[in-house]
């Protein structure tokens, strides 16, 4: 099914889910290869290129999942749920969505303000305008550490909402990764 | 034929650009002879970027002569030598990356080195100059065209022009969001010897 269920996700929900999440590792690891100071200077910003590029994509896929997440039914929590982990799940699940949106934005807004002044040509093919922002030195690193943090700092949020996912799926045993898998929570 | 001399590109010039109309001739040995290209000369390049703008700068070092032919503009030469490692675009950044060995390689190739093969009178004060320019260690055929701009005993002074595609020279980092083709304005002033 297409559309979330009472307790399922829809294949909607699955598909955007597991691609986000591939190109956000994809990008973390890429953003943090390409800033190496000893990396060769073509093949840099070539990576630069890259990392604009998918980046993009994820804002674009990012603003859809919002969508989505705004105009679908919320599957219910998993049985056995205290009130603190049922809040806490939520919190960082709503994190997570404003920082898919977020990160790429301050991204972009290192694009718009570097002195560089780089056009974002995605996958060369499309351009895309840079932010009506000033471009300046000051303006230029207050963003790259912007988005660097913000970056790193979702990081370390997927890898509690991982560590978590893989708690309820093997320790509790509630389906919780399988419902995001499959769909359905699946009786084992 | 005097279409092609020297003399006849020069008092065209004199009449029409400097507004010294009244001016007598310059004879045939006035213009003809052996001039190094100044320091005031500006080697001015351009390539744009895709949605308007780009990248522009200059060369601050460089040197060259050129050898004017009195009786025949054919028979004229000209050899250019820049030194890319003094690219300036008022980005410190894009700097490093032209010396870079993504862009120029100045480590390697210092230089960058244009032979004229044949130079071409188009108009009475225009010109166009086939050569061999070599960078990067490959060497291709360009043609520019000079527009003489200024001219008395001592001092001659060209405006240059011509694009130069740099893939052909392995230097095509950056495209297709920077253009392949680099476009370059020059005002070279010889000094005659």
């Amino acid at each position: 099914m297409l559309l979330n269920g009472h307790e399922t996700f829809g294949w909607g929900t699955i598909i955007l889910h597991w691609m986000i999440a591939l190109l956000i590792l994809g990008l973390i690891v890429l953003g943090f290869i390409m800033v190496r100071p000893d990396i060769d200077p073509e093949l840099q910003f070539s990576l630069y290129q890259w990392h604009k590029s998918f980046g993009m994509t994820v804002l674009a896929l990012s603003v859809i999942r919002v969508i989505w997440w705004l105009t679908n039914r919320h599957p219910a929590s998993v049985k056995g749920l205290s009130p603190l982990e049922a809040r806490s799940a939520s919190a960082v699940h709503l994190l997570l969505l404003a920082m898919t949106i977020a990160v790429p934005l301050a991204g972009w807004a290192v694009a718009s303000t570097s002195t560089l002044g780089i056009p974002t040509l995605v996958f060369n093919r499309v351009l895309v305008p840079h932010l009506p922002l000033r471009p300046s030195a000051e303006a230029e690193a207050f963003w790259t550490t912007t988005h660097a943090l913000l970056a790193y700092g979702m990081g370390g949020l997927v890898v509690l909402h991982m560590v978590a996912a893989f708690h309820h799926e093997f320790i509790r045993r509630d389906g919780v990764l399988s419902r995001m898998i499959r769909g359905s929570l699946g009786k084992r | 034929m005097p279409a092609y001399t020297a003399a006849a590109l020069t008092f065209t010039t004199l009449t029409l650009a400097s507004g010294f109309a009244q001016a007598k001739a310059p004879s045939l040995d006035d213009a003809a002879g052996r001039y190094d290209i100044d320091g005031s000369s500006k080697i001015s390049f351009s390539v744009d970027q895709v949605g308007g703008g780009g990248i522009s700068g200059s060369f601050g070092k460089f040197s060259g002569t050129f050898q004017l032919d009195g009786r025949d503009i054919r028979r004229s030469v000209v050899e250019f030598s820049l030194f890319p490692e003094s690219v300036q675009t008022g980005e410190e950044r894009i700097e490093k990356f032209l010396r870079s060995s993504a862009i120029f390689d100045t480590k390697t190739y210092p230089k960058i080195v244009f032979r004229s093969t044949k130079i071409t009178q188009t108009s009475d004060d225009t010109a166009e100059i086939e050569g061999n320019l070599t960078a990067k260690g490959m060497t291709k055929t360009e043609h520019f065209t000079a527009t003489l701009t200024k001219w008395n005993r001592r001092v001659i002074s060209f405006h240059i022009q011509g694009g130069v595609y740099r893939t052909r020279y392995n230097m095509s980092t950056g495209t297709p969001i920077y253009s392949n083709i680099v476009q370059f304005d020059m005002v070279v002033n010889g000094q005659k010897h």
